[in-house]
């Protein structure tokens, strides 16, 4: 009962914050805007939220990461649009939308499936926003106990499992998430005052900013590889009619609803997680429970209605380990570390009591942006599908200059926007190695944290490396990494994972 | 391509080993420290051996198993778009953020196969003219506007 009322009382005050005019308006620019970038192929909430990251130093910080969010799930909104009407997934974690949501409109149902889709979101939004209420204070209550022993562990099981549920080479991945360690020393020691890997310039005392690795790595790379790509998209111009679904096609569509909500709120918490991985799970669990999995792939309804609702799910999730313990399970949530400590707010466990109003307020506009992105979704989706036809040769100018200016206005100075010339052409090289560039950011928003949380760690236990596992919380994590990494290796294993990931 | 069978993987190795050597020649001069009382260089030296480690094992997977080639061209897109983010840097401070923009829409469009030169030119006007307004007056960012001479 007192759980309850706590709960109550708490998300009261999330609707006090959440509910303010300002609020509501930076919410809907957000989900707006998200669905947008959602809807259009070759630009994604990363590279949208390091946009827009150096504009909202001048809001207040609860309207900036209301905002920021929206972004991040109007996206997944915006991309099944895409992907049931041109085939081709506006957000990466509506790939296997495709399968299914386009088989449908070309049967005619396009209309259905996007219903289906923006329902499905939208049970899933409400139940993701009521589990991270529920679960996030238990949750920072335990890790208020942890020493930096345990963070720095909880940090090496953070990064391990983001990249063992990630696709691609592990041991690629692994080194990214070094190499974005290393980026994060660069500038100024807090214990020494030494200046690391700055080469003598000022601007890079204080470190590489965030906004110019995600600009240059995500967006710029991004444009160049789409532009190295010359064939053309097909986009389904037939007017998009008939969105109400019959209560036997309600009826098929819920049970595979409310899985993908659940399986998308269970994996979005873990590290590596999110939309994306959601959305595949999801999937091939509705497929493999299907008493006829032959109609996958030629639009069963299920297929859009399970992941669909997982992405949301897990997108909202992946808020629960970011708001918490301060550590962010995948590079959008990064990015929302990085827009929580330019307002000066430590993300950690202390958010939840030291800034009550900004996390339930954030909370609460994750369901009242829910709300928005049904309405714009479903009766305004002719707009989208013009937006659509919008050619990439107009598009990409004008997504360079918007990253320009953002980066440009971060100091006033234009170092920071050579540097990301620098990262654009690193990234584009990664890409070409196949080396993903998410564990990289992961790890540089990490590197300082680790760093500090390592040398705290040995210097109370005088040097002796053997605290990491003779402390309890500590140890158990550092082994479940282990046992983590030991799976991947082992070689049956490791051949399933290569072919639940080809097989997408 | 002789003896290098996966060019992904064997260059992958070598950029890992190159970052993790510089890694550590950068940091030769930070003091270590010992692991009880970290100094500056004792964190980026380990960082930089385990980058070596990766690189030398992947760079090793690259000469023995087999892969795909890699794809590098065109070239024309990576060069134009990077020059013309470069370029906007460089005219930016002195002749303000309209003229950038115009350069920066013009330049960047070339990189396309389907460029129009009328096209990039009505398009980087329209964009100049929207950020002026959105973020100029809009969002009221401090960046010069007009080139610096006339103001």
């Amino acid at each position: 009962m007192e759980f309850l009322t706590t709960l109550v009382h708490n998300l009261g005050i999330g609707f006090g914050e959440a509910l303010s005019l300002t609020n509501l308006l930076y919410c809907f620019f957000g989900v707006l805007l998200g669905t947008l970038i959602g809807v259009l192929p070759g630009i994604g909430p990363l590279p949208t939220i390091a946009m827009l990251l150096p504009i909202t130093y001048a809001l207040p910080p609860v309207s900036a990461l209301i905002m920021l969010a929206g972004i991040y799930y109007g996206a997944q909104y915006g991309g099944s649009t895409t992907a049931i009407l041109v085939n081709l997934p506006g957000e990466s974690s509506s790939v296997v939308t495709c399968l299914d949501g386009y088989q449908m409109a070309r049967q005619g149902r396009a209309g259905k499936a996007l219903s289906v889709a923006a329902i499905g979101s939208f049970i899933a939004g409400c139940f993701a926003t009521l589990m991270i209420a529920a679960f996030a204070p238990p949750l920072a209550e335990v890790a208020l106990k942890f020493g930096p022993a345990e963070y720095f562990s909880l940090m090496v099981l953070g990064l391990i499992a983001a990249v063992v549920l990630a696709s691609g080479s592990l041991l690629k991945a692994i080194g990214m998430i070094v190499l974005g360690l290393l980026l994060g020393i660069v500038g100024t020691d807090v214990n020494s005052g030494l200046q690391r890997y700055s080469f003598g310039i000022p601007e890079l005392s204080d470190g590489i900013g965030f906004v110019t690795v995600a600009m240059g790595l995500f967006a710029y790379a991004e444009i160049i590889i789409n532009l190295q790509q010359t064939e053309k998209r097909e986009v389904f111009t037939e007017k998009v009619t008939g969105l109400l679904l019959t209560w036997a096609e309600f009826k098929q569509a819920l049970p595979a609803i409310l899985r993908g909500t659940g399986l998308g709120s269970v994996l979005g918490i873990l590290p590596g997680g999110g939309a994306l991985l959601s959305a595949f799970a999801s999937y091939t669990v509705e497929k493999k429970i299907a008493k006829d999995p032959s109609r996958f792939g030629k639009g069963a309804i299920e297929g859009v209605a399970g992941p669909e609702s997982a992405n949301n799910a897990g997108s909202q999730a992946s808020f629960i380990p970011m708001l918490t313990l301060g550590i962010p399970p995948n590079a959008v949530m990064a990015l929302m570390v990085g827009a929580m400590t330019i307002h000066s707010i430590q993300p950690g466990p202390q958010v939840m009591t030291s800034n009550p109003e900004l996390f339930w307020g954030l909370i609460v506009s994750m369901w009242i942006g829910n709300v928005m992105l049904v309405v714009l979704n479903l009766p305004l989706i002719g707009i989208w599908v013009k937006l659509l036809m919008v050619p990439y040769r107009l598009l990409y100018p004008a997504i360079l200059l918007f990253c320009c200016i953002g980066t440009y206005s971060i100091n006033n100075n234009v170092f920071d926007v050579y540097m990301t010339v620098v990262f654009g052409l690193l990234g584009w090289v990664f890409v070409k190695l196949e080396c993903e560039p998410a564990p990289l950011l992961l790890g540089f928003i990490l590197g300082p944290m680790m760093e500090e949380n390592l040398r705290r760690a040995l210097l109370l236990s005088r040097g002796d490396p053997t605290v990491f596992v003779t402390r309890p919380i500590s140890g158990v994590m550092l082994a479940m990494a282990a046992i983590l990494l030991l799976i991947i290796v082992a070689p049956n294993i490791r051949k399933r994972r290569e072919e639940a990931f080809q097989e997408q | 391509m002789s003896f290098i069978k996966n060019p992904k993987d064997f260059w992958a190795g070598m950029l890992y080993m190159a970052f993790g050597l510089a890694a550590i020649l950068i940091a030769y001069n930070y003091p270590v420290g010992t692991a009880g009382r970290m100094g500056p260089g004792y964190f980026p030296r380990i960082l930089g051996a385990i980058m070596i480690g990766i690189g030398v094992i992947l760079a090793l997977r690259g000469v023995r198993v087999a892969g795909a080639r890699i794809a590098w061209r065109p070239l024309k897109p990576l060069v134009i778009v990077l020059a013309s983010i470069a370029l906007f840097a460089l005219v930016a401070p002195y002749f303000g953020m309209v003229a950038a923009t115009v350069v920066l829409v013009v330049v960047a469009s070339t990189a396309s196969h389907e460029f129009r030169w009328k096209e990039a030119i009505i398009a980087s006007v329209l964009l100049a003219a929207f950020a002026v307004a959105a973020f100029g007056y809009g969002l009221n960012l401090q960046l010069p506007l007009w080139p610096a001479f006339l103001g």
